[in-house]
């Protein structure tokens, strides 16, 4: 078995638009050349804003859209010449996590159907006691409790949906889930709660997964590897601690500085960005940041730079001319570590941290009052 | 009828002059068994910005649409309390007194603009009725209005854009629009409900620096209400943070970030992801926010809280600390009132 689960290759998606009598037809080029390597037991996310086409790239990964060019190979086969029982396989070891815990369930049938369908698809043998047993083994594992199989999804707050979705993508026992916003629908609180059940899960059943999102703050915390993707095509791609440490490419940077930190004063000079991304219909020519690239040069508007290996860590790739010269001129953003706090705060923090993990039950002082 | 009501202690010196100020307000939905809102208090001085943070169903929203008279007839009542905008009571019952100070002297934005701007009126329309609607200014110079503020958020080709409708624009420069609108009246309190949550990061950081300068030109009080404790952290300069329809905690921005009572607000800034720093597993903050029907008795927290206790069953007070900083809870400060037990 090769080390790496999924591999994507040159892959483009392109979409036809308009053609009508009157109107000019148009392509949009929402993926346009991607390729990368995701490894057994990692987690790979695929960062970028609104139009940037990673969503289209998470369904060309599934086979839900058949890519215009290049191929996907998921454990050594190709996924666009699959058919029939091999699709089905794939379907079963490839599972996906929706952003919307509200419109990706179905509000007719209860939890235990829910949960229970992907097993009668892909287990079929299976009783229906032991169907039963096994949906409660995966509400367990995703911190639900048994009789919430009888329920259906109204009754749920946007998390506990979440934990549903989460239990019917690992009903099939997939080798790969892929997640498209799984957090960013929920509230903080929730979402850690949800980003360390997924961690905890990818641990204990031996995951890989591809998390596609578009905070940067929440890709820290769950991923190893990164990639930056802009108009279409990865723009940026390493570990995660190179990447958010060392970004090379200017765009990564903008958007690492242009993230509000929640501490006082924590704001870094921003390198902030004019404009908005152009439309992929229309993508501009040569570097397709160079519109909004604070450093472009003329090289930038006619020849598009490749993916080149930069020296801040090994397998950190970027596509820019000029970065080696603009590390040099301009440091690392120099991201703030953890906020100070005054020395109070900080036990505070500390005494949650504990009541959090260790359950170590706190009593009131005896010697006040 | 906006009523006369005698002026207000100032607090401190006196020099602080206060635009609005809500006192002991508690409100409650038709059929709930308790409060949505629950005796709250705060206030916003004109060029200040005040942030209400809290999750979803904290009370954040119906706060700000209480305020501006939006709430439909009939669906609640308040319970208690009463607003001071400018020095006079507001009488939210009286529709065409609200009417008349919504949209000039208060305004508000929200999260989604394009639900809030009129799909089939071109967005110059828009915004040249909404200054028709508040002066008595010709159509010319309403119009000469409209284009000055949309250059002034920043819509390129302003002329041209005029004559766009709402679905030709972008979200974020739909949300300039909705500022446009909302700021073409000079008024003196903005409610920012969520104005950028919708948005890309990028965008994000454009529309908050818009409304920062954009208050610094006027000595405009905002009112900002959110989710994202980085913004928070960007834009305000005192925060309340809400949980449940209560406010548990409160002060200016720099004591809340770096000195944080309340275990709310300290299980939601453990919460956050990092940027930087320990990549370790997040601490949470366990179970769901009550809804109405299932109301804690008492600190409306306690039922989530990791240091609750039998006393947490009577409500604690919003006591006040140094610094115009308060909190309520039982227990601050947590480290010299709780020891672990054996």
């Amino acid at each position: 078995m090769s080390d790496h689960i999924l591999k994507a290759r040159a892959l483009k998606k392109h979409f036809k638009t308009g053609g009508g009598m009157l109107a000019a037809s148009g392509t949009v080029k929402a993926v346009d050349g991607v390729s990368f390597n995701v490894r057994r037991g990692e987690t790979f996310a695929i960062v970028g804003e609104s139009g940037c086409g990673k969503s289209t790239l998470a369904r060309l990964l599934m086979r839900l859209l058949t890519p215009t060019e290049g191929d996907v190979q998921f454990d050594g086969a190709d996924v666009r010449s699959l058919a029939g029982r091999d699709l089905t396989a794939l379907r079963r070891d490839m599972q996906f996590i929706f952003q919307d815990p509200f419109s990706s369930l179905n509000p007719r049938m209860s939890v235990g159907k829910l949960v229970g369908e992907p097993l009668e698809t892909h287990f079929p043998k299976m009783s229906a006691t032991e169907r039963r047993g096994k949906v409660a083994e995966l509400l367990a594992k995703v911190g639900l409790r048994p009789e919430h199989a009888e329920r259906y999804p109204h009754e749920f707050s946007g998390g506990q949906r979440q934990r549903i979705g989460i239990a019917r993508a690992l009903a099939s026992a997939p080798k790969l889930v892929i997640g498209d916003e799984p957090v960013s629908a929920l509230d903080v609180s929730v979402q850690a709660q949800v980003i360390n059940l997924l961690g905890d899960l990818r641990d204990e059943l031996g995951l890989t997964l591809v998390i596609i999102a578009h905070d940067l703050a929440v890709i820290r915390h769950m991923s190893d590897r990164v990639a930056v993707m802009y108009l279409g095509q990865i723009v940026e791609q390493g570990d995660v601690d190179t990447v958010y440490n060392h970004p090379r490419h200017p765009y990564t940077r903008a958007l690492l500085s242009a993230i509000p930190v929640a501490a006082h004063g924590a704001r870094t000079p921003q390198t902030a960005l004019e404009g908005e991304m152009p439309s992929p219909a229309n993508p501009p020519s040569g570097c397709r940041f160079h519109t909004r690239c604070p450093y472009a040069k003329e090289r930038c508007a006619s020849e598009p730079p490749a993916l080149r290996q930069t020296d801040a860590g090994d397998g950190h790739i970027a596509a820019c001319h000029y970065f080696e010269e603009i590390a040099a001129a301009t440091p690392d953003l120099g991201l703030a570590d953890a906020p100070e706090r005054a020395p109070g705060a900080a036990a505070r923090f500390a005494l949650y941290q504990d009541a959090m993990r260790d359950r170590t039950t706190l009593r009131p002082r005896q010697d006040q009052e | 009828m906006v009523q006369e009501s005698d002026p207000l202690p100032s607090p401190d010196t006196g020099s602080d002059k206060v635009l609005l100020e809500v006192r002991d307000f508690s409100l409650r939905f038709r059929g709930a068994p308790s409060d949505q809102i629950n005796h709250v208090n705060f206030s916003v001085s004109p060029g200040k910005t005040l942030c209400v943070v809290g999750e979803s169903g904290c009370g954040k929203s119906v706060t700000s649409l209480a305020m501006m008279g939006l709430l439909p007839a009939g669906a609640a009542t308040i319970g208690s309390g009463e607003m001071i905008f400018e020095g006079q009571k507001l009488d939210l019952a009286d529709h065409t007194a609200m009417r008349k100070l919504r949209g000039s002297r208060m305004t508000m934005i929200f999260q989604e603009p394009m639900t809030s701007l009129n799909p089939a009126f071109r967005i110059g329309d828009q915004i040249v009725e909404a200054v028709l609607a508040h002066s008595d200014a010709s159509k010319s110079e309403a119009e000469d209005k409209a284009l000055a503020i949309l250059k002034r958020v920043g819509i390129p080709a302003a002329e041209k854009r005029m004559r766009d409708y709402p679905h030709q624009l972008s979200g974020g420069m739909r949300q300039r629009v909705m500022i446009a609108m909302a700021l073409v009246n000079d008024p003196s309190l903005l409610i920012a409900d969520e104005p950028t949550t919708a948005l890309d990061v990028t965008i994000q950081a454009q529309i908050l620096e818009l409304i920062r300068d954009l208050q610094a030109e006027t000595d405009m009080g905002t009112i900002m209400i959110t989710h994202d404790l980085g913004v928070v952290a960007e834009i305000a300069d005192t925060v309340a943070v809400m949980y449940a329809g209560t406010i548990v905690e409160t002060g200016p921005a720099e004591r809340i970030f770096n000195d944080p009572q309340h275990p709310y607000t300290i299980g939601l800034m453990s919460s956050i992801p990092q940027l930087s720093g320990p990549r370790g597993r997040l601490a949470t903050v366990p179970g769901m926010v009550p809804t109405t029907q299932n109301m804690p008795e008492g600190c409306r927290f306690a039922t989530r809280c990791p240091f609750a206790q039998p006393i947490c069953a009577k409500e604690p007070p919003l006591a006040p600390l140094e610094g115009g900083h308060a909190v309520a809870c039982h227990f601050a400060p947590l480290e010299t009132h709780l020891e672990q037990s054996a």
